[in-house]
């Protein structure tokens, strides 16, 4: 479904700051499954999420999202797919404060201006199916960590998208909530989205609902990484070595 | 038509749930704005009112008046004067003046007294303005008593106090018979204060202005125009005053408003953001922010404008009138005519709304092109 080719991605290029966060990065995105973006803290997992969720550009390489190339459109482009095909859920869920629960779910389809009503019953329906429909008009900063999760999910799904990305959606939870979170991951595999997140929590990572995991380090996938690892190439060399002396030793032939 | 406009009622709620969310910011910046344009409007309204009126009241004044000069000093005009105008070509009535200042220590104010040959009161009566029977707690039927400047005692009875609509240039006014001001202040007979002509062709007048300074070189005729550019020219000048004592006062306002108007907050900042990542195009935060900022300055323009006009037309600019009314010394108390000019308000809408206006957007539009995936990393 999503498609990534020698995706290179810096920030502050050219200047003496300058960082490349993702160097190299090839990679196909099932669709209908879950994947996760797994890596220590600094390896690149969110700046290679925003680049899924054409949330940015790549500063080189190509993205292709159903077979069209996305990384070369303008913003204006950018804005549309992003608001047909994904729903975002952020690590710290990023609600507007001073907002009801309600409010915050319907703001992604403002833009599109659907009938109020219709937006409305969209809404409260979400968050019914998020077991928050009693709290539906409460402000957002008076609603519990698990609770806010719940709203920033339905926020994500107010515009059917076929994408859910969610950054880190377990970091700020307990074990409990962290499992509830898994759940309605589980139902919307059922409902056929493709879900991409970042994680570091085994939880997530090892959960039987994680189709794949793509792991990072330093800007790189590490499987392909490890082909080059000096300790792997070591280990090899050492094989080899030992599976050389084993071998019964050949006469030499004699010389005259 | 029907989505655009769905989708602008939805950026409308937005935009209203913002401003009630950052109550405290936003009513702050109305306050200060509304002053600012409360001050400006009060003094720009006040100052045209006053030229309106004034323009007014000359408007029935007559074309030219005649004063004879001795050493640049005016004097008074001697017997004949008023025989030679007449046979100027062009003039069509002259009448002779008569008026003086008198200074009354019971109030420390300076009075006009002005002797009239026609409708005059009875001998023994006066007339007086509005400002005066305020200070000397006078009205009609009451004794005042003036000491002339020959030590003599004079006692008037007032007929009638003037209305106060022409207060603006009567506050001070005594209107007496003529035999009585010529009693009063020692004045010679057949002698005038000034005399006053009647053009018949307004485009004469200044013809007629030019046989007057020849036939009487020691004289100098004032033309109505001129006295009215004089009125405007105090009006401006005040006008001027005001702005400038005021100018500090407008600079930091200005200056306060641009600077809330200007400043994005953190929490601002990060809703863009937020908005951006969820589907909002930069178009629609760029719209939602400037009906924010048109919502604020258009309703601030309004309220203050509004002040400023029950300030000067209802209590009289309480607050300016000791700079911007009045040429006497007893501060005249009349109600203005509104007086409402369609460039002025274009003028202050201009200088307060558009400044506003750019001040919110160049740094919303800062914001809103930022890449979205900066929330993400927020």
């Amino acid at each position: 479904m999503i498609e990534l080719t020698d995706i290179h991605k810096a920030f502050n290029e050219g200047q003496p700051n300058e960082y490349w966060a993702l160097r190299g990065i090839d990679l196909n995105i099932a669709a209908g499954q879950v994947t996760a973006l797994s890596g220590p803290s600094g390896s690149g997992k969110t700046t290679l999420l925003t680049l899924l969720g054409c949330l940015s550009r790549p500063t080189r390489g190509r993205v292709r999202l159903k077979a069209q190339d996305v990384s070369g459109l303008p913003e204006r482009f950018l804005t549309d797919i992003r608001r047909q095909t994904f729903g975002f859920v952020f690590q710290q869920f990023n609600l507007i404060r001073g907002l009801s629960a309600l409010d915050n779910v319907m703001l992604p389809a403002y833009p599109l201006g659907l009938p109020h009503r219709e937006l409305r019953d969209k809404a409260e329906a979400q968050l019914a199916a998020l077991d928050l429909g009693h709290r539906r008009d409460a402000r957002v900063e008076w609603l519990s960590g698990g609770e806010q999760q719940r709203v920033a999910i339905a926020r994500a799904l107010i515009n059917s998208p076929e994408v859910v990305i969610a950054d880190e959606p377990t970091a700020n939870l307990d074990t409990a909530l962290s499992k509830q979170f898994m759940t309605i991951l589980e139902r919307l595999l059922d409902e056929g989205r493709t879900v991409l997140l970042t994680s570091h929590d085994p939880l997530v990572v090892e959960s039987a609902v994680v189709a794949t995991v793509v792991r990072l380090r330093d800007g790189k996938l590490v499987e392909a990484q490890m082909l080059f690892q000096p300790a792997i190439i070591a280990l090899l060399l050492a094989s080899l070595l030992s599976a050389w002396r084993c071998l019964p030793p050949q006469p030499l032939s004699p010389r005259n | 038509m029907k989505l655009w406009i769905a989708k602008q009622r939805y950026l409308a709620d937005f935009t209203l749930a913002s401003l009630a969310r950052r109550k405290t910011k936003n009513l702050g910046l109305l306050l200060v704005f509304s002053l600012l344009v409360f001050v400006l409007a009060s003094v720009m309204l006040f100052t045209s009112a006053l030229r309106h009126e004034a323009t007014q009241v000359l408007a029935s004044s007559p074309e030219v008046i005649l004063q004879r000069m001795v050493a640049g000093r005016h004097d008074l005009i001697p017997p004949g004067y008023i025989e030679r105008i007449g046979r100027i070509r062009g003039v069509q009535k002259t009448a002779g003046r008569l008026w003086g200042y008198y200074y009354d220590p019971v109030v420390k104010a300076n009075y006009t007294f002005l002797g009239l040959t026609e409708d005059a009161p009875a001998s023994g009566r006066i007339k007086v303005g509005n400002g005066l029977a305020r200070y000397r707690g006078v009205q009609a039927g009451n004794v005042l008593s003036f000491r002339s400047y020959s030590g003599k005692l004079f006692s008037f009875t007032v007929d009638a106090v003037l209305p106060a609509d022409s207060e603006l240039i009567s506050a001070d006014l005594v209107l007496l018979a003529e035999a009585d001001f010529r009693a009063f202040f020692d004045y010679p007979a057949a002698h005038w204060t000034d005399i006053t002509l009647s053009v018949a062709n307004p485009q004469e007048v200044r013809t007629v202005a030019q046989k007057l300074a020849n036939a009487l070189p020691d004289s100098r005729p004032i033309l109505r125009d001129e006295v009215l550019r004089t009125y405007q020219s105090i009006f401006d000048w005040r006008e001027g005053i005001v702005l400038a004592l005021l100018s500090a006062a407008i600079l930091a306002f200005a200056i306060l408003a641009w600077d809330k108007a200007s400043g994005l907050s953190a929490e601002e900042k990060r809703e863009i953001g937020i908005l951006k990542a969820i589907g909002w195009e930069t178009g629609d935060v760029i719209r939602m922010k400037l009906w924010e900022g048109l919502l604020i300055s258009l309703t601030a323009f309004l309220a203050g404008y509004i002040a400023a006009y029950v300030h000067v037309f209802h209590f009289s600019a309480a607050l300016f009138e000791p700079v911007l009314k009045g040429w006497a010394v007893l501060y005249p108390r009349f109600t203005l005519a509104p007086v409402i000019d369609g460039l002025q308000i274009a003028t202050l809408f201009f200088f307060t709304v558009l400044p506003y206006a750019v001040a919110v957007l160049v740094p919303i539009w800062r914001a809103s092109v930022t890449d979205p995936d900066a929330v993400m990393r927020a």
